[in-house]
């Protein structure tokens, strides 16, 4: 225990911790979504998160952005330029999340819907899929297992400090982008019809197909929506730290998915709590356990066990559909 | 160990390399040509002959194992092309995933193969605590690139070799490097939890004593480290030393750079790779990286051999790993062709290889290790020659 | 607990029961899917009961004999058979049966095992080579005796979450036992535990390095008895108690059964099974770390369960052997034989969904002496634990 360093850390491992704790919620959304709906773990999110953190990869490759210039120099890009750099980044990155949680629904799930397959099988074939997808890319990527390093378009830059803790441009961009995205998802949800089709569906399948909702379209919508979100949260997380490899899914998905069971899973809310949560209590635990990172991990988790020991389901419960019952 | 001009000089002179690299052989004075020239016209003979090589090749440590076997299969491909009526098999099938528990029924059924006569690997110190036994016990000489914790050679194990020196003979060249080279008055020191990152950066820390001012431990599997960051930043390092592999390494030095802390990036030769450089961008420029053998760009032709075959440079571990090759067929060549033959000469071997004189000591450790150190400038490592 | 939803079976989705049409067209799928099964288990039962020992004991001596025989094409050729048998198979069938008892038998989810496992290793090895040199046949049964309190240390507080959030729960359980064994030098620490001492030769079975037919026999031994054990708890009161509780949590619990107190049962003895199975590994292998017992680990031992069809015993074992052995039969497909092995889960669970060897009829036992017969009774066969597919039988 080194209350000192903790003391003396505090407000940036706050910091810090939002930052990485924006990202998890992203990826805590494709989990949250899809039990939601269907009550069942999409442990394969994951692997959708770390397919789309190559979208970035794939739009510098496409703009030409060389690795380094002939001089030395990173390649930064500043102005319009900067900004039709990252949106393109962005798109990509949402393209190729939604298009593998499309495909990974249409593969591994809804045959198994067909067949009525008890829900562990799912939780089964999500971890076959898993696998596949992270070993495919640690097999046939150019890279294959080694590390993938995103060309340094964004000099990231101090902006401002709050106490002893500095606040980045990069910090910025991706807290506030990530509760842009949260907004859009939310007012989705409760407002746009297919959203009242996501939340009716949740609350009750058998009647939501009774009054004529489509329900396999509207699992489907729902992966489609969890995929953009792990595509939002791989671009943030390419800004942030800008690296990925085949096993990018499993490092971050496991804290993902804590995070959602952390501010109640199955609901939109408890996953920005639980994602924010979870990024700042790693962090503090870092810092007051001499620096370890592993025991930030070790933190987290006892901090999840306590926490659904007060609250069984979570710090905001399951809700979802039903909340609005 | 990596020189990315020869990368740009293109496929003519890379297949012109190969060739030279082919037949610079019987120019050296090459132990395993040479022995063989007084046998039978067209080099040694030898049938049924394997060497086997253990150690990740896929999981999370594959990229390293793979390193390992590419610069192995460069010397097999030069010595079966030297030696028509010699063909050496590489058994590369045994693939352990750096995970000790797959490794044991691999050793097994390597000892259980009698072809098998000589070893390169295990590539880890885990696996080779593991298999080590095993190999003892069957009497299979082995050499491994990469296995450098201290205490694998104190076992009185007579079959365990390696390359390299091991980590407890690095960290005082690394103390001299902070010390009278960097100069650093206050020195942060960060390990990646593994056996040779923590192993190393504690005989660091122990060696700067008071320098050291700030201690964190990172974990390989998060992508984030900035924990250990704001602490190097709240103790206001000038110097930071970090244990462990390039990947990690890579993406710190980047998020220290990014985090406005100017430090002077320090590493061991867990770093010293290529793509740490490729990886980290400007940030790696001025970073210091510490290694028990001549950095491996003195040889030009193994270089341009790789680069033919492999179409990259060749990384951490794949020199090291050609030597080991290097040494065993030498042996073949010298129609060491048994278990019990190839140990004994294995032992007595003192001869040049790429990294460095290869010669181990009665428990398997290399003879005379200076550490040398290297400097990254403009996105290439320059070598710096001996610390001190 | 007030603010429980309201739940209808252990995990059960808070969604309405499938209705009866959908039910019935899926228990006479189901039915017909397991129509062959049955005839040969009717078929079984007539073979009279001293031919059956016969067969089972020809089949076990068939076991013992396997690494001797030198079969086609079953032995891996990548990696040594027998080997391979010891230090992966027969540790992944004692950890399977051990893991349905919790998964199969009381239907809890459990992502966390190999935290057990690993107690039971980090036990002996800590016992008999980094603090102590006790000989290994006392380890063993002080390994699964802290297995099993383990087990209740982290079940007593955490049994009342349900589903989902007890996988959450354990799965961190495991994660944190890795973590603090790699954190603490008194257990090893990163480098880990060497030098663990083989077990006491027996006759001439010896257990040296290279002895792994040994080892293989030994683990086959342990096998045979937690099978044995495990079968005539599964028949007893406790056995039905846990049926009753993985079947309808509420039901049993106004029937009478302590409910708590059984879940409780089935993680301290799945805990104990666990731990004897890590012991047995620190023995084989000589030497743990703590990378040896990773998340991935638990999800192996998982997806063995799941496959063979969780609940029997039977399949169970027939699921840790495929997850297993399939991967080291497949080395040949080198690096890539994970990503094989994840497209043949995906594949398994599409075209078996109740494993390759489902549960029979223990549905039957806890059913209430009725005058009708059950209406719906297959329902429950092809719908497992962990609850069933009620959306999924609506979308059917």
């Amino acid at each position: 225990m080194d209350f000192n360093s903790f003391v003396n850390l505090f407000w940036p491992s706050t910091v810090n911790g939002l930052v990485l704790g924006s990202i998890y919620a992203l990826i805590a959304l494709g989990y949250t979504l899809v039990y939601g709906v269907l009550r069942l773990i999409n442990f394969a999110n994951s692997e959708v998160f770390m397919f789309s953190a190559f979208g970035s990869f794939f739009a510098i490759d496409m703009l030409g952005i060389p690795d380094r210039l002939a001089n030395g120099d990173d390649p930064y890009k500043t102005g319009f330029t900067l900004v039709g750099v990252l949106a393109l980044c962005l798109v990509m990155s949402i393209i190729i999340g939604g298009a593998s949680a499309v495909v990974l629904e249409r593969v591994a799930y809804r045959p198994l819907r067909k067949r009525n397959a008890p829900r562990l099988v799912f939780l089964i074939s999500a971890i076959g899929a898993s696998f596949a997808m992270s070993e495919a890319v640690g097999e046939w990527g150019t890279k294959q297992r080694q590390d993938y390093a995103l060309a340094r378009v964004f000099k990231k830059r101090r902006l401002f400090s709050i106490f002893n803790a500095d606040v980045r441009n990069d910090y910025v961009l991706v807290v506030i982008g990530s509760l842009i995205m949260m907004v859009i998802l939310v007012l989705f949800v409760n407002r746009s019809k297919v959203g009242r089709g996501i939340r009716a569906v949740a609350q009750d399948m058998e009647t939501a197909r009774l009054m004529g909702v489509n329900v396999d379209r509207i699992i489907l919508i729902t992966f489609l929506v969890g995929g953009v979100m792990a595509g939002g949260a791989a671009f943030f997380f390419e800004i942030y730290n800008g690296s990925a490899r085949y096993s990018l899914g499993f490092e971050l998905g496991v804290k993902a998915f804590t995070a959602a069971v952390l501010g109640g899973i199955g609901n939109i809310k408890g996953a920005l709590l639980g994602g924010l949560m979870l990024g700042v209590i790693e962090n503090w635990g870092t810092s007051l356990f001499e620096s370890n990172q592993k025991m930030g991990s070790v933190t987290a988790f006892v901090v999840l066990v306590l926490v659904l020991m007060l609250r069984p389901t979570g710090l905001l419960g399951e809700s979802m559909g039903r909340s609005k019952a | 160990m990596q020189k990315t001009t020869v990368r740009r000089l293109g496929a003519l002179l890379a297949t012109a390399a190969i060739l030279v690299a082919a037949c610079g052989d019987d120019k050296k004075a090459d132990p395993a040509t040479t022995t063989a020239a007084g046998g039978s016209g067209e080099g040694a003979t030898c049938s049924g002959v394997k060497i086997g090589f253990i150690g990740a090749l896929s999981g999370d440590n594959g990229a390293l194992g793979t390193n390992m076997i590419n610069g192995a299969q460069i010397a097999i491909d030069e010595f079966n092309a030297a030696n028509p009526n010699c063909q050496v098999a590489f058994d590369t099938s045994f693939d352990s995933q750096g995970d000790p528990a797959q490794a044991t029924p691999l050793a097994d059924k390597i000892v259980n193969d009698a072809a098998i006569i000589g070893l390169i690997g295990p590539g880890f110190s885990g696996e080779s605590k593991a298999t080590m036994p095993k190999f003892e016990a069957a009497g299979l000489p082995m050499i491994t690139p990469g296995a450098t914790n201290a205490k694998l050679s104190t076992n009185g194990w007579k079959m365990f070799h390696r390359i390299l020196a091991n980590d407890d003979k690095q960290a005082p060249g690394v103390v001299t490097l902070i010390k009278d080279t960097v100069k650093g008055t206050k020195v942060g020191v960060i390990d990646d939890a593994s056996d040779y990152g923590k192993g190393l950066a504690d005989s660091v820390r122990s060696g700067l004593g008071a320098l050291d001012v700030a201690d964190a431990q990172i974990d390989p599997k998060a992508a984030d480290f900035s924990a250990a960051i704001t602490k190097m930043k709240d103790a206001g390092v000038d110097t930071i030393f970090y244990g462990g592999y390039y990947a990690e390494a890579a993406k710190l030095v980047k998020q220290i750079r990014d985090a406005g802390l100017t430090a002077t990036f320090v590493s061991g030769d867990g770093s010293l790779d290529q793509a740490f450089v490729d990886n980290a961008g400007s940030a790696a420029d001025g970073a210091y990286l510490t290694a028990t053998g001549a950095p491996a760009d003195v040889n030009a032709d193994f270089q341009a051999a790789f680069n033919a075959k492999f179409k990259k440079d060749p990384a951490l571990y794949s020199p090291e790993a050609y030597d080991c090759a290097k040494v065993l067929l030498a042996g073949i060549a010298a129609g060491k062709v048994t278990r019990a033959d190839l140990a004994a000469f294995v032992s007595a071997y003192d001869q040049p290889g790429i990294t460095k004189q290869i010669k181990f000591d009665e428990t398997g450790e290399p003879v005379g290790n200076a550490v040398y150190y290297s400097v990254v400038e403009g996105g290439k490592i320059i070598a710096k020659g001996l610390i001190g | 607990m007030s603010e429980r939803p309201p739940i209808t079976g252990n995990d059960l989705p808070p969604g309405p029961p499938p209705t009866a049409a959908a039910k019935l067209a899926f228990g006479e799928r189901i039915a017909a899917a397991s129509d062959s099964r049955r005839r040969f288990f009717a078929k079984w039962k007539q073979v009279p009961k001293p031919a059956r020992w016969v067969i089972g004991i020809l089949g076990l001596a068939f076991c013992y004999a396997l690494p001797s025989l030198d079969l086609p094409v079953i032995p891996t050729t990548g990696t040594d058979f027998s080997s391979m048998l010891a230090g992966s198979v027969v540790i992944y069938v004692i950890v399977a049966l051990g893991l349905n008892v919790v998964v199969g038998m009381a239907g809890l989810l459990d992502l966390g095992y190999v935290g057990f496992y690993a107690v039971g290793a980090y036990t002996v090895a800590v016992l008999s080579s980094q603090h102590g040199n006790l000989p290994w046949l006392i380890c063993l049964p002080i390994a699964m005796f802290v297995s099993m309190l383990s087990g209740v240390l982290l079940g007593a507080p955490t049994l009342r979450l349900r589903g989902d959030y007890l996988a959450i729960v354990t799965l961190g359980f495991g994660e944190i036992i890795r973590l603090l064994a790699q954190r603490f030098d008194w257990l090893g620490a990163t480098p880990g535990i060497s030098n663990i001492p083989p077990p006491p030769n027996i006759g001439p079975i010896h257990f040296g390095v290279l002895d792994s037919k040994s080892f293989y026999w030994l683990g086959l031994t342990m096998v045979v008895i937690v099978y044995f054990f495990l079968s005539r708890l599964e028949r007893s009161r406790v056995g039905r108690a846990w049926t009753a509780i993985r079947e309808d949590e509420d039901a049993a619990e106004l029937m009478g059964v302590p409910t708590f107190k059984f879940k409780l049962w089935a993680f301290a003895i799945g805990a104990g099974v666990g731990g004897m199975a890590g012991s047995l590994y620190a023995t084989k292998t000589a030497f743990i770390l703590p990378q040896n017992f990773e998340l991935k680990l638990s999800i192996l031992f998982l997806a063995a369960v799941v496959l063979g069809g969780p609940g029997n015993m039977p399949g169970v074992v027939i699921g840790a052997v495929v997850v297993a052995y399939l991967p080291e039969r497949f080395r040949f497909l080198d690096t890539s034989r994970y990503f094989w092995f994840g497209v043949a889960l995906v594949v398994m669970m599409i075209f078996r969904p109740q494993g390759l060897l489902p549960r029979r009829q223990h549905g039957r036992q806890i059913e209430p002496p009725s005058e009708d017969p059950p209406p719906f009774e297959d329902v429950r066969e092809g719908d497992p634990d962990l609850e069933g597919g009620a959306h999924g039988a609506a979308t059917a």
